[in-house]
C-alpha cells in the first residue's frame, strides 16, 4: 500500500465552494447563546412589560386608580422611603425571612442529608413527610394562631411548615445522588461512615444543597408576605394591606416591585455563592 | 516468590479459599461464585478474564471488603478480610474520582483519612504524581483532563496509601485503543517499579497475556475458576503482541473462552 503526504492543494475547496455559516438562532435546544443575541433577550424581558404597562396606565382605557402609572408607583416608592416606612417594613420582614429560613435550613439539611444516605432513616420519615408537604402552609395559619397567638412565633412557624419538608426532600434527594463507587472508593482509602459523611458526601451536595436553598427561599418570601398579610404590625405584607384599606394601589405596586428585587437579589446572591464555593460543579 | 521469615512454605499475598457467593434474584438464587479459589503471589500480577456475569467483579468486591461472601474466605497475607481497608487499593472501571478535588487533591484523600501530617502528604502526593507522570496535571479538576489521566489519577490515589494489593476492575475498559495501550505500558513501568502486587479484571484475553504473570480463567453460571495459565514471556511491552508465540498463546486462552460460551450457549 501506498501511503503519500496529502498536497497543498489536495486541501483546496472545489471551485464555486462557499462555506456554511451555522446561524445561532437561539431556538436550538441547549445551544450556547452568544452574548450579542442574549443581551437584548435579557434587556426586552423587561423592558416590553414596562412598556406595555406605561402605555396601558397611560391610555385612559384603565382607571388610574386600579392601575397607577410607572411613575405613580415610582413616587410612591420614593415617598415611603423618605417617610422611613420603607425601611423598617424591610428590615421586620427579611428579620422574619432570614430567622424562619435558618431553622429551616438547620433541620432539613441534616435531616435530609440523613435520609439520602441512610435507607433506615428515609424510610422513617418519607412516608410522613411525604403527606404533610402536600397541606398547604397558609391552612395551618388559624392553627399557628390558635397555638402561639398573634406574635412573631405565629408567622415564623408558618416560614418553617411550609418550606422545611420540601427543603428536606429535596437534600435527601441531592445526597442519595452520590455515586455508589465515589462511597466505596473512600471505603477503600480507608475511610469510614463519619469521613465519608464529611469529606465525600457533604462536600458532593453542597451545590445540589445550595440550589435546594435557593427555591425554598423563594418560597419563604412567598409565605412571610401571606403571614404578613394575615397579622402583622409591620412588614412590606403589611404595608400592602394597609395601602388597600385606603385604596393606595401605587403604594402596593411599589411594595411588591421591592419584594420583587430583593427576591431576585437573594437568588442571585445564592447563585454566586454556589459557584463560588463548588466550582467543580459550575455548569 | 518470597519466603516469609520463620514458615515453611510461602504465604500468598492474597489468597481466595473456597469462596461462595449468591445473590437473591428475581429467579431464585444467582449463584455470582461457586467454590473459586486463587493466589496471588507477592509482587505478582495476575488476571481475571471471563464472560460477563462470571462473577470477576463479585470476586474483587469481596477481596476489596466492600461485599461479605455468602461462604469461604479472603486472606491477606494470612489474615482474613473482614471489612474494606486501605491495606487493599481498588480501582474502577468508571471514574471515580472526587470532582471537586484536584488530581493532586485526589490523591491526597487516603493519606489525610489516614491522619499524615501536611508535609508528609505533599511530599507523597508529589512523589505519587511523578511516578504516575500527573505532575503537570497537579492543580488541575478530573472533568478537566483526559479519560486516560483520570484512570492514572485513580491508580495512584489507590497506591499513594501503599496497599499491599492493588486490585483493578477493568481500569481500561472505558478507554480508546491507543490511550488503553498507551496505559498497558504505563501499569508494567509501575508495576516494574514499585512491585506492587496486582489483581486486575479485564475483559481482553491480549491485555491479560501482556500485562501478568499468571491468568485465571472463570466462567459463569455458577461463576468459577475453569483454568489457570502461566504465562510465559519475559520482557514485557508492546512490541510483544506481533510475536507469533504471544499470538498463539492468546489464541490458546481465546479458544478456551469461546469453548465455554459456546456450552452456554447451547445449554
Ligand atoms: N448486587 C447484586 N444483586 C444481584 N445480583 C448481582 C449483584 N451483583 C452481581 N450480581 C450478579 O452476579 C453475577 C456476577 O456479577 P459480576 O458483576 O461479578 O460479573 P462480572 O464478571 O464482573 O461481569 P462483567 O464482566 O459484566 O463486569 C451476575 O449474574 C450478576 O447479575
Ligand atoms: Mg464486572
Amino acid at each position: 500500500m501506498e501511503v503519500s503526504a496529502p498536497s497543498a492543494t489536495d486541501s483546496l475547496p472545489p471551485p464555486g465552494y462557499t462555506p456554511v455559516r451555522r446561524r445561532r438562532s437561539g431556538l436550538k435546544l441547549r445551544e450556547e447563546l452568544p452574548q450579542r443575541v442574549r443581551w437584548p433577550l435579557v434587556i426586552s424581558s423587561i423592558v416590553l412589560p414596562l412598556v406595555a404597562w406605561t402605555m396601558l396606565s397611560a391610555s385612559g382605557l384603565v382607571n388610574p386608580l386600579y392601575l397607577p402609572t410607572p411613575a405613580a408607583t415610582f413616587a410612591a416608592g420614593v415617598k415611603l422611603a423618605q417617610g422611613g416606612l420603607l425601611l423598617s417594613d424591610m428590615t421586620a420582614t427579611i428579620t422574619r425571612v432570614a430567622i424562619g429560613f435558618g431553622i429551616m435550613a438547620v433541620i432539613s439539611i441534616p435531616l435530609g442529608l440523613a435520609m439520602g444516605s441512610l435507607p433506615g432513616i428515609r424510610a422513617l420519615f418519607e412516608p410522613m413527610i411525604g403527606l404533610i408537604r402536600y397541606m398547604p402552609a397558609p391552612a395551618f395559619i388559624p392553627l399557628f394562631i390558635i397555638w402561639l397567638g398573634l406574635g412573631e412565633a405565629a408567622k415564623i412557624a408558618l416560614l418553617v411548615i411550609g418550606t422545611v419538608f420540601f427543603n428536606t426532600l429535596m437534600s435527601a434527594d441531592v445526597a442519595a445522588l452520590v455515586p455508589k463507587t465515589l462511597i466505596n472508593a473512600s471505603y477503600t482509602l480507608g475511610a469510614n461512615r463519619r469521613v465519608v459523611m464529611r469529606k465525600v458526601i457533604l462536600p458532593h451536595s453542597l451545590p445540589g444543597l445550595l440550589d435546594a436553598m435557593r427555591v425554598n427561599l423563594a418560597a419563604t418570601w412567598n409565605l412571610v408576605v401571606v403571614a404578613e398579610l394575615v397579622a402583622a404590625q409591620s412588614g412590606l405584607g403589611y404595608r400592602i394591606v394597609r395601602a388597600q384599606r385606603f385604596l393606595q394601589t401605587d403604594d402596593i405596586f411599589a411594595v411588591l416591585i421591592v419584594i420583587g428585587l430583593i427576591g431576585l437579589t437573594t437568588d442571585m446572591a445564592f447563585r454566586l455563592l454556589r459557584n463560588v464555593a463548588a466550582p467543580w460543579a459550575r455548569p | 516468590m518470597t519466603l516469609e521469615f520463620g514458615s515453611a512454605r510461602p504465604i500468598p499475598k492474597l489468597e481466595a479459599v473456597a469462596l461462595f457467593k449468591d445473590f437473591p434474584g428475581t429467579s431464585g438464587t444467582v449463584s455470582a461464585l461457586e467454590d473459586v479459589a486463587i493466589r496471588v503471589w507477592p509482587g505478582e500480577l495476575v488476571c481475571l478474564v471471563g464472560a460477563s456475569g462470571c462473577g470477576k467483579s463479585t470476586l474483587l468486591n469481596i477481596a476489596a471488603g466492600l461485599e461479605d461472601a455468602t461462604d469461604g474466605v479472603v486472606l491477606v497475607d494470612g489474615y482474613p478480610v473482614t471489612g474494606p481497608g486501605a491495606d487493599r487499593g481498588l480501582v474502577f472501571q468508571s471514574y471515580s474520582l472526587y470532582p471537586w478535588r484536584t488530581v493532586a487533591g485526589n490523591v491526597a484523600f487516603g493519606l489525610e483519612v489516614k491522619g499524615l501530617k501536611d508535609d508528609d502528604i505533599a511530599e507523597r502526593v508529589r512523589h505519587y504524581l511523578g511516578i504516575m507522570g500527573l505532575a503537570k496535571f497537579a492543580g488541575a479538576l478530573p472533568k478537566q483532563i483526559s479519560g486516560g489521566m483520570q484512570q492514572r489519577t485513580a491508580i495512584a490515589r489507590a497506591l499513594a496509601t501503599e496497599p499491599k494489593v492493588l486490585l483493578l476492575d477493568e481500569p481500561f475498559g472505558a478507554l480508546d485503543a491507543q490511550t488503553r495501550s498507551a496505559m498497558q505500558e504505563f501499569l508494567l513501568s509501575v508495576h516494574r517499579e514499585l512491585g506492587t502486587t496486582m489483581l486486575m479484571v479485564t475483559h481482553s484475553v491480549e491485555e491479560a497475556v501482556l500485562l501478568s504473570q499468571r491468568i485465571y480463567v472463570m466462567a459463569p453460571n455458577p461463576g468459577r475458576v475453569i483454568a489457570e495459565f502461566k504465562v510465559p514471556f519475559q520482557d514485557r511491552s508492546h512490541s510483544l503482541v506481533h510475536e507469533p508465540e504471544f499470538l498463539s498463546f492468546v489464541r490458546q486462552v481465546d479458544d478456551l473462552l469461546r469453548q465455554q460460551a459456546s456450552v452456554v450457549g447451547t445449554q
